[in-house]
């Protein structure tokens, strides 16, 4: 467009684009500075980006970066930052013999703090964020002093590490009640039950619990002991106290009974490293039930 | 001159063909320049030892976690920072979900990440979870799928849904598609011959994984679940830093 033919506005003095409308014209004017050096300033901080990250892909690869970024490279990084900065104490936890290591050892504090975490990230949705379990499904408090497989120190690491009756871990505790549906008839499962309430001292049927005292003792003592004291060694529960997994009440009873029961848990030794299941046993141990 | 190339746009804006032409091709621009190479760059593509299809009763498992749109509120992809790898394990590798059309890494959590979800929990757990999730985790507003164990699924159309995996890429073999029926069935039946089954899905759970003698969808879901960043053995497992 030629100077000769540059339309001015009257008005403000300046140049228009030529499109009129009904008489209105549209004026000409520039972008403001600051909005296009911005603009232009983008752009290039866009490029300097491409060129300072990875970016441009090529025949075989893209671009590096001069930089030298990788994101894989960072996480290993940060992950080593830490592990090197809880490395004195983790290595000593992870070394350490539980029974003996005292409890203001740094070892034993960081233990009982990180093993916190521990619980919370991997062992909580079973046993629940304060470790008091989920009687209905069966998952066992942690707080008390009832422990199926054993409340030492020894014996909840290894619980741990090789879970319980799990397919994963050929070390893993394991025991299998079995489902006296096919062992005993209705009316036999129902005196068994009731001597049950009777032992853990809940109001019964006293001739029928009579009678059941002969089918406890022929078929479930040898796992529950003769007073229904349980064995730990099996992971069979203590039933002359008022603690249960499952539920004490008639129709639990009779079902567990009848149907048996098959608690499992994950083996956590592959999952977690080793000062973790250290830590996370010196947590569980110190919540109220440790031996 | 200056002013001259300066008007030439106007050329474009003047013909609405060809400014729709012209604006198709500045848009395709960052598409082939994004997309295109990741199909031949070799670092973008990471065979991962480990990594196979799903068995026949996992894909239909998988299929439920589409349908009932799990992926709403849960993710599967555990990114490389250091706070998801200390909770979820190890960053999730793009081979770990070459096999899924479409994948499922999500882009909410409202629940937990499930990348690495398998073998974390007891198949009983996941009943009672799935059931009624508020049983074992009272804080969770995970709506309840009790419905599941209600559903009983014959695998009717199995072949066709790995024929169809295989038409998008899946390597599903022929041998695979004609065993997929009874693959599918054995893999909840701990008591079946499920050798064949092991051999195909190196890694296949087996188990009744609902408790119940039928076969329903809960299986089938939990069989999925049960496998879920399972297949990758990270103890033999090298990163690439390039990548």
């Amino acid at each position: 467009m030629a100077d000769e033919n540059k339309d001015i506005d009257q008005v403000t003095g300046t140049d228009t684009t030529g499109h009129e409308w009904d008489g209105i014209k549209e004026l000409n004017n520039p972008l403001p500075r600051w909005w296009l050096w911005t603009f232009y300033g983008t752009v290039a901080w866009g490029l300097a980006y491409t060129i300072a990250y990875p970016a441009w892909p090529l025949v075989n690869s893209a671009t590096q970066g001069l930089l030298g970024y990788s994101t894989r490279a960072e996480v290993a990084e940060r992950i080593a930052e830490v592990d090197a900065r809880n490395a004195e104490v983790s290595e000593r936890l992870a070394a350490a013999d539980l029974s003996t290591l005292a409890p203001d050892d740094p070892a034993h504090r960081f233990g009982v703090a990180g093993g916190a975490s521990v619980f919370l990230a991997n062992c909580s949705q079973c046993h629940g964020q304060g470790a008091a379990g989920v009687q209905a499904a069966g998952y066992p408090n942690l707080l008390d002093d009832a422990w199926l497989w054993g409340g030492t120190l020894e014996e909840i690491e290894y619980t741990v590490r090789h879970g319980i009756r799990n397919e994963t871990d050929p070390d893993a505790r394991w025991s299998e009640m079995p489902a006296f549906g096919d062992i005993l008839s209705d009316e036999e499962i129902g005196q068994t039950v009731e001597y049950v309430l009777a032992i853990s001292g809940q109001e019964h049927d006293a001739a029928m619990a009579e009678q059941g005292m002969v089918w406890f003792e022929e078929q479930c003592s040898a796992c529950h002991g003769v007073n229904g004291e349980g064995d730990r060694l099996q992971g069979a529960p203590t039933l002359n106290d008022a603690i249960w997994l499952y539920g004490g009440d008639r129709e639990t009873l009779t079902e567990t009974v009848t149907y048996s029961r098959f608690g499992v848990m994950p083996a956590w030794g592959e999952r977690l490293d080793e000062y973790e299941i250290k830590a996370v046993t010196l947590y569980l141990h110190q919540l109220g039930g440790g031996e | 001159m200056k002013q001259g190339f300066l008007q030439r746009h106007q050329v474009l804006e003047r013909s609405p063909t060809l400014l729709f032409v012209f604006s198709l091709l500045t848009v395709s621009v960052g598409g082939i320049v994004e997309i295109a190479p990741l199909f031949y760059l070799e670092n973008t593509i990471e065979e991962v030892e480990g990594v196979r299809p799903y068995s026949p009763l996992e894909l239909a498992g998988r299929d439920i976690y589409i349908r009932e749109g799990c992926y709403v509120c849960h993710s599967q992809m555990i990114r490389p920072m250091r706070d998801e790898v200390e909770r979820y394990g190890h960053y999730s590798l793009a081979a770990e979900s070459k096999y899924d059309h479409p994948h499922q890494w999500g882009s909410k959590r409202t629940g937990p990440d499930l990348a690495r979800v398998g073998g974390r929990y007891s198949d009983a757990w996941h009943v009672d979870h799935l059931m009624d999730p508020q049983s074992v985790v009272p804080e969770s507003i995970m709506p309840k799928y009790a419905f599941l164990a209600d559903a009983v699924i014959d695998g009717e159309r199995i072949e066709d849904l790995l024929r169809t995996h295989r038409f998008v890429g899946v390597p599903y073999t022929d041998e695979m598609i004609a065993q997929a029926s009874a693959d599918f069935r054995v893999q909840a039946d701990p008591d079946g011959d499920w050798d064949g089954l092991v051999e195909r899905y190196p890694g296949a759970v087996v188990s009744n994984f609902d408790g119940q003698p039928e076969l329903t969808e809960m299986d089938a879901l939990i069989a999925y679940l049960q496998m879920l960043g399972t297949l990758v053995d990270f103890s033999t497992f090298t990163p690439d830093p390039t990548r």
